[in-house]
């Protein structure tokens, strides 16, 4: 079992009135709510978690990519990997990732990640999104019925970029380049291992399948909600006739420890409430552009929330609906062991994005919360699928010797 | 009226309805981005003077293909693809909302196989003081709000009578939305200007601009800018309608086509 310790970078200052005076955390959400001189020290304290969860032994730290949003300030995560790439030098970092049709050209993508995994001496992990309609289609104008087909054509340009040891022309439907040509390339060979963000679509299982990439289902909903859904990932698996290492999917988690349960209410409650009720408070309308989901997955989907009658009463989530719901897994070490065991097994899952900060939560219930996972409940998670422990397949190759700042040297600690 | 469906070199399939006599001169109506409604009244008192035409665009009810049409440049040739499968000679054409957009573009392309051009509630220009509202963004209730100048009328016509309320009526209507605003998002997403207007100066075509007086989309400002940029156009404003106005006001709209086409 691996675990990767992830940010999210919330904005922890939205008002206690967020939900009422405003409808989307996400797109259109008036930016005189950010205030720069405070985010200078929210941006430092985030990138120090990061830092703390290399330290306190976590197999990765991870960061993702969104756009106009409350709850996520990375625009642009190769910033923050960047400077963990030179801040770290143990921990996978796990950039999951960059929306690889917004960028242009895509070639910037295959550059940046080759720059990341040579700065870390091989440990990137390159994430390749669709993106959200929210980042993608409202906040970065790709037209939905296109970018598909636009994301699957930077795909292949940044595959062959990586591969390709000679100059080459591309001659793509959405990019011409006369000349391509990765300067740097990659230390991991073929390529760094490829994590594919998905978020239901059906389209996508048959993507990672094919390609042997990870498929990371990242979902605030809980591992009881994931369930049928991580289901049809495995049938699709066997039906291609590939093997179950559960190394190919990737579950996000929201996690809360403390010394009793009652403790991790206490301590947590506030900042996962804050978190559901105003981080998450996406308006409908931006989660559904026409074009953007296939009909397939249209038909797989709830629209309750389009009607009239639902806008504006989505009721505010409890604690405890949270917890039995399975979206936020809490309690104390024992608890929180157990349910991460009925997770990672009901799943079959090798690699699990750990949320250990969420909401607005201090940064010393933060350290607490880490430091009480990576001791006391992520050393008895290490084994659960013994027969796939040496399986590396999904998982970083870095330098055996490779430099860290001001020319010293670190060894392969694995 | 009678239906058939055209196969385009091009590999689209397309309905095409067809009212009035062979005899009339041929008038092709261009269907806005809500497709064709079950409404045919305007079509009929058209009729009564031209031989209308009405291709339904791929991507919308029966009609097929979506997936070659990409760019403006794709569905303007489609639509002269349409004209010459259908064998006609220098139609009128009349577009509304994004049909409007076409039709202006194949006239730019080709003003000498235009005989009129008639412009209804046009998308294709962006004025910056009059933002259009996001309709990608809207939910499925917001349609009739914003379309129609009576929501009232809007919801009937919209949902082909099945009740928005109901959860599977609500997911049949998103799945057509999805296949066709999908296809008009290739057009009219996210800013809807491909940038006409740095051909407009080719359409030499007499022109006739009709719009809604209350059209919430975009405010008569747009007929106005259309009637500066096109020399030889007149503009009549419709009362009592919105962005649906040949659905709002069939009759009005038939009168201005019939008084513009002597």
């Amino acid at each position: 079992m691996r675990f990767t310790w992830f940010n999210l970078m919330p904005w922890p200052y939205l008002p206690d009135d967020f939900r009422e005076k405003h409808r989307s955390v996400w797109v259109d959400i008036p930016n005189r709510l950010y205030d720069p001189v405070k985010g200078n020290a929210v941006y430092h304290e985030y990138m120090d978690q990061l830092e703390y969860a290399d330290e306190l032994g976590f197999d990765g730290i991870g960061v993702n990519e969104h756009h106009q949003n409350g709850y996520g300030l990375m625009p642009s995560p190769n910033i923050i990997a960047a400077s963990l790439a030179r801040r770290t030098s143990r921990a996978a970092i796990a950039v999951i990732g960059n929306s690889i049709a917004l960028y242009n050209p895509p070639i910037r993508v295959a550059e940046e990640f080759a720059m990341l995994d040579v700065i870390s001496g091989g440990r990137l992990i390159a994430g390749f999104p669709v993106g959200t309609p929210m980042d993608t289609n409202f906040c970065y104008g790709q037209i939905p019925a296109l970018t598909r087909d636009k994301y699957a054509e930077a795909h292949t340009l940044i595959r062959r970029a990586w591969a390709e040891e000679e100059p080459f022309a591309f001659d793509g439907k959405y990019n011409q380049l006369r000349w391509v040509n990765c300067w740097p390339k990659p230390i991991q060979k073929p390529h760094p291992p490829i994590y594919i963000p998905g978020g239901g679509s059906v389209e996508t299982f048959d993507f990672c399948i094919d390609y042997d990439y990870n498929y990371s289902y990242l979902s605030f909903n809980g591992y009881l909600a994931a369930k049928s859904l991580m289901d049809s990932y495995w049938e699709r698996v066997a039906a291609r006739g590939k093997d179950a290492s559960p190394h190919r999917a990737a579950f996000a988690q929201i996690i809360a420890v403390a010394d009793t349960d009652a403790e991790a209410e206490r301590l947590y409650k506030e900042h996962i409430l804050y978190f559901y009720n105003r981080c998450l408070h996406v308006a409908p309308a931006f989660q559904n552009p026409p074009g953007y989901r296939t009909i397939k997955t249209i038909k797989a989907t709830s629209l309750a929330m389009l009607q009239r009658r639902a806008q504006g009463r989505q009721p505010e989530v409890t604690w405890q609906g949270l917890v039995d719901g399975g979206m936020v897994i809490a309690g104390s070490p024992e608890t929180v062991r157990q349910r991460m065991e009925e997770l990672i097994k009901t799943l079959r899952v090798g690699h699990v994005f750990c949320l250990l900060h969420t909401g607005n939560q201090t940064d010393e219930k933060t350290r607490h919360n880490s430091r009480l996972f990576a001791e006391q409940v992520m050393p008895k998670l290490r084994h659960l699928w013994p027969e796939w422990d040496a399986d590396d397949r999904w998982w970083i190759h870095p330098l055996e010797q490779r430099v860290v700042p001001n020319g010293r040297v670190a060894s392969h600690l694995q | 009226m009678s239906t058939r469906t055209i196969e385009t070199p091009r590999g689209t399939r397309v309905r095409v309805l067809d009212f009035g006599l062979a005899d009339n001169t041929p008038l092709v109506y261009l269907h806005g981005l809500n497709g064709l409604l079950d409404d045919t009244k305007v079509f009929e008192l058209l009729a009564e003077r031209h031989h209308v035409y009405v291709p339904e665009l791929p991507g919308y009810g029966e009609s097929s293909g979506e997936d070659l049409l990409e760019d403006m440049l794709d569905f303007t040739l489609h639509g002269w693809d349409v004209v010459v499968a259908l064998g006609i000679h220098r139609p009128i054409l009349v577009g509304h909302s994004m049909g409007g957009m076409v039709a202006a573009e194949m006239a730019c392309l080709a003003p000498d196989a235009v005989d009129k051009l008639v412009l209804v509630d046009a998308y294709g220009l962006w004025l910056e003081d009059e933002p259009i509202p996001d309709i990608f963004a809207f939910l499925p209730f917001e349609f009739g709000d914003y379309l129609f100048h009576d929501p009232e009328r809007a919801a009937a016509l919209l949902t082909g009578g099945t009740d928005a309320a109901d959860p599977e009526s609500l997911r049949d209507f998103f799945i057509g939305n999805a296949r066709s605003l999908g296809t008009a998002g290739k057009m009219l997403f996210p800013i809807p200007n491909r940038r006409i207007s740095k051909r407009l100066y080719r359409l030499t075509t007499e022109t006739l601009v009709v719009w809604g007086e209350h059209d919430r989309l975009m405010s008569p400002a747009y007929a106005r800018r259309w009637g500066a940029l096109l020399p030889h156009s007149r503009v009549v404003s419709v009362a009592d309608a919105g962005h649906m106005l040949p659905y709002e006001q069939p009759a009005a709209l038939a009168r201005a086509v019939q008084a513009f086409i002597p």
